[in-house]
Formats: C-alpha cells, structure tokens, sequence
C-alpha cells in the first residue's frame, strides 16, 4: 500500500494543494450568527434558511468570521493571504488593464506577486496544482481510461487554439469594456461557485466535463483555455522542469499516454534533456507512470551548473 | 509544397475559423449581458464598474450584514443588493469598500477631508410610488421616514390638507434627490405589500434641466444669468428654403 503512496505522490500532493485551497476559500466566507441567543453557522452567505412569513430573521445580525483573520479570503480571480498579501488572477488583471478599468496598487501588487511565484519557479503548474477545474477534466480523463474510449474524439483542433482565445479574451475586453473572460469562464464558476454558492455555473462546469469525456481529450485545458495560454508565457523561463534521462528509458511510453500535453514530450527516446515546451503543467504524472527512473523534477539551473563541474 | 508547412497552414486556418466563429457567439453574449445596469452596486462603485471589479467577492465577505451577494444573472459574479431583502446599513467604516482590492469600489469618492463618509455614497435614489403610498391615501404612516438613517434630510415629511376629508392632514414622505444615498432602509421598511418606495439607479430616475433654465429668486443660480451669452437660434436660411425641395424634412 505504501507503495501506491509513493506512487501517486504528486497526484497526491496536487489533490491536496487543489482541494486545500478551495476549502480554506470556503472557510473564509464561513460565519456565525447570533439569532435569539442561538449561534447559526451560514456558510456561501445564505439566509435563506432564517427566511420566515416573508421576513428575514437574521436582518442587522451582525456576523462573526468563523476563522479570524481568514487565511486566503476572496478566491482565485484576487485573494487576500492573512488579510494582507494580495494575489491576482494575471488574465483578469490583463483584462481590466483592456477594458479601461481603473488599475489599482493591490490589483498590480497581487499580479507581481503571481508573475513573480510562476515565472520563477513553478511555470504552468497552477495549472496542475491550484486550478479547480483540473479535478473536473481529471475526472473526465479518468473515465476515459475506465470506458475505454481513449482515443475517441468528436473535433479535432490544435492546441495554439488557446493563444488565440487569449488573444481574443483580450480584444472582447477592450472593445466592450467588461472582463470578457471572466464573464464566462467556468473555473471562475467553479471556484466562486464553491465560496459564494453555484447557481447557473453548475451548468459551465458540466460543459467542460462533458467536452473533455465525449468530444476531446484534455479539450478545455489543453487546446481552449487562455488562463492556462497565460500561464504558459509567465512560465516559459520557470526554473521547475522535468529531467529526461534517455538511458533508464525502456520506451515503454507510459509517459506519453498519460500526458495531459503530450506533445512536450517530444524528447522521448531521442536524446536526454529538460521538458522545455511552455505548455507543461508540471503536473508529475509522466514521473509517476515511469516505471524505470527516466523523468525527473529538477531546478533547471542548479542542476546544469552541477553537471558542468 | 512541403507538408510541413501544408499542415501549419491548415492549422492555422482553423484557429481563425473556430475564434472568429467563437467570438462572434461571445460577442452577442457580452452585449446581451448587460442585466447588471439595473443592480445597486454597493456604495462608492466607481463609473467604469464592471470593467473594474473582477468578482473576487471580498466586499462580499467584509459586509457584516449579508447585504451583498454576488449576481447570477448578466454577468455573473457582479456584487450587488437587494434592499427589500437586506439593506445597505451604511457602516460608518465603510468595509466593503475598504476591502476592494481594485478600486473598483473607489474609496476617494467617499472622502471628506481625507476621512471616510458613506453619507456621500450614491448607490441609488429612493422613489416614491405617490399612487400606492398608503400615506398618500390618507393613512398615517411614516414607516420610510424613520428608517431613513438620514432622516428629515434624505427623506422628509411634508403636510398637505386632505382635501377628501377637508380636515385631516396627509403626511407625505419626500426624498431629496441630491441626499439620498440610495441604502434601502426605506424600502425594507415600507408597510404596503410590494414596496411603495424603492431604490432605483440614478439613470432610471433623474431627469436633466439643462443650462437654459434658471431658478428665480435664487441668488446663487441668477448669477448665471449675468455671465450667459445670448444664444441665437442659428436657422440656415438656404435651408428653410430648400427643404421643400430636397426632401430633407
Ligand atoms: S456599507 Fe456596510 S452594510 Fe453597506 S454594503 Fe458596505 S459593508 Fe455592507
Ligand atoms: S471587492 Fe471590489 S473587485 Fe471584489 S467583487 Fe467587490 S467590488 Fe468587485
């Protein structure tokens, strides 16, 4: 069993970072509230439930934080860390700078901080690692591979598709003055769906599900997401690459099948080196499904710098 | 040619294809998403408000009433109010606004020497339906008017002879358009079953006088009148001639 563990340690590890940030989210917007002497837990900021004859019990009953200072408040389009340390969504703060929105120290403060993390060191991984709608398209891939149908796919179109999305998020921004990305992107839904309660969002959510399992393999994330495109430029110099070692290799090709965005696996069974390609999303699975040490995680410079000694 | 570059070429005539066809299905739902112009906003949102806020909802969770809530329909994840369920209670500190990260909600809109006052956020402006106003019906009830956090400012009462009865006085609530914050105490506090007084936007509900007009026997607003330039009517007159002729009534 202590196998599987080391197995799947990644997997792991993401599930944790994906499902940890999403409920410390949660939390955040978690709240007591005091009603004829008897403490309520609201959470989502519903009341519905204080609702009688048409009149809202819990009206001017002011809240308690549930956990003060909540550690990550808002949620992924801008947050707060401990009510201090901003973090912005770079395709939301690149939208409000096109659709003439006021740009504020926070906002731009929050986008450095993310440019800073992801450009250095972790490059696409928010991809694997903090994007919600991964747990979805994971999920979709999964059944994939349970239902056998693989390889079946309704379109096919490239995987530059999400440059121009960006490209085109962008243009839409500008030309009417609202983020035109955020309007419908459903990891958006998801995530402020789980802080602030789903409504119609469920349906942008089951759209995704239901491309990637029917229509396209890894189609949202892989060939139309611009967040994703825009993580992949903020990445392109991260130092966090996978180390290809071309004499464990067996060839089995286990790697490559389980790729989520197998065409940056090009080095396989030519020669040894780093995953190079932008897109990514150092999500670990080709580690994992190695069964021969091949592939590694690796701090691209110090690791060259060691080699040359 | 080398198929190669044969397959970049169709590849990228795919892109184009596929986004121009996207962005136009986008495009008609961005300029049908526009719902979110009839909402209250919470106070102090800035002009350019939705191309500003970017739906992070820390307003949301700084309002220690539950007034805010994000909005599911327009664009989605706009915050916003409904002052029949739950008012703006006009928090002196203003967190809402205070927790934006974004200026979205603009903290200098609020200040008076450099301090916060919410008495200057505009999120909207009372009406009152004169028709279905019981006070208007001859019935005691100044239910709005002691809601009002700005009472006898905001909203205040004025007397008027029932000429029904020819005896009794009606006490009919009024709102100064210019003070009103557009909190929605009043509306949550109207008896009548729909409410008779509501928070509508400013565009919905004020008119413009324009500069032509000049209020008499007021002082400061006849000063106008020593600075105005005649305005002449300028008629063309080859046009009052002509446009018999060219059709171009
Ligand atoms: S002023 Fe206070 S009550 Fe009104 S919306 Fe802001 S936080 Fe909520
Ligand atoms: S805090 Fe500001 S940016 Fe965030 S949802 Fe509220 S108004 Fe929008």
């Amino acid at each position: 069993m202590k196998n599987y563990y080391i197995k799947n340690r990644f997997l792991i590890l993401r599930r944790f970072t994906q499902l940890g940030i999403l409920l410390l989210f949660f939390l955040s917007n978690c709240s007591l509230i005091t009603i004829n002497n008897k403490e309520h837990l609201i959470f989502q900021g519903n009341l519905e439930s204080f609702t009688k004859n048409e009149r809202n019990l819990a009206i001017a009953n002011t809240k308690t934080e549930l956990i003060a200072p909540p550690i990550l408040m808002g949620n992924l389009s801008g947050s707060k860390i401990l009510d201090f340390l901003p973090m912005s969504d770079p395709l939301v703060f690149l939208q409000v700078f096109f659709a003439g929105g006021a740009i504020s120290l926070d906002l731009f403060l929050g986008f450095l901080v993310i440019v800073f993390i992801y450009g250095i060191f972790l490059g696409r991984g928010f991809c694997a690692f903090v994007c919600p709608i991964n747990l979805i398209t994971d999920l979709a891939n999964f059944l994939r591979r349970k239902l056998k149908i693989e390889n079946i796919r309704f379109v096919v179109f490239s995987r530059q598709t999400k440059f121009a999305i960006l490209a085109l998020s962008l243009f839409l921004s500008f030309l009417f003055g609202i983020l035109a990305w955020e309007s419908i992107s459903p990891i958006s839904m998801l995530h402020r769906g789980v802080v602030f309660g789903m409504g119609m969002g469920f349906f942008g959510i089951l759209a995704v599900f239901l491309f990637d399992l029917f229509m396209l393999k890894n189609g949202f994330c892989g060939h139309l997401c611009p967040l994703g495109a825009t993580y992949s430029i903020i990445g392109a110099k991260s130092l966090l690459k996978v180390q290809y070692d071309l004499d464990k290799c067996t060839k089995c090709m286990n790697c490559v099948r389980i790729c989520p965005e197998n065409q940056v696996l090009d080095l396989i069974g030519k020669h040894s080196g780093f995953v190079n390609k932008i897109a990514c999303i150092k999500c670990g699975r080709c580690i994992e499904a190695c069964d021969d040490d091949a592939l590694h995680f690796n701090l691209l410079n110090f690791k060259t710098k060691k080699e040359k000694k | 040619m080398n198929p190669q570059r044969r397959r970049t070429l169709k590849s990228i005539t795919q892109i184009m294809g596929l986004v121009s066809f996207g962005g136009l299905i986008w495009s008609a739902y961005l300029a049908e998403a526009k719902d979110n112009t009839q909402m209250l906003f919470p106070p102090a949102a800035r002009d350019n408000f939705l191309s500003t806020c970017i739906k992070c909802g820390l307003c949301v969770e700084a309002c220690p009433y539950y007034t805010l809530k994000l909005s599911s329909s327009g664009i989605k994840g706009i915050p916003f109010f409904t002052p029949r369920d739950i008012p703006c209670f006009m928090c002196e500190d203003v967190p809402c606004v205070v927790a934006c990260p974004t200026s979205a909600l603009d903290k200098n809109l609020l200040l008076t020497n450099n301090k916060l006052d919410i008495t200057k956020a505009r999120m909207g402006v009372a009406v009152v339906d004169t028709f279905n106003c019981i006070a208007y019906a001859g019935i005691q009830c100044d239910a709005c008017y002691r809601a009002c956090p700005l009472i006898d400012k905001a909203i205040y009462l004025e007397y008027k002879s029932n000429t029904r009865t020819g005896k009794h006085a009606l006490l009919l609530p009024i709102v100064a358009n210019d003070i009103c914050t557009g909190c929605g105490k009043c509306e949550k506090a109207c008896v009548t079953e729909i409410a008779s007084i509501k928070v509508l936007k400013h565009d919905q509900v004020l008119g413009k006088m324009g500069t032509n007009y000049i209020k008499g026997w007021d002082k400061k607003d006849e000063e106008r009148l020593e600075t105005a330039e005649p305005q002449k009517k300028k008629d063309s007159k080859n046009h009052a001639l002509d446009y018999l002729n060219e059709e171009s009534l």
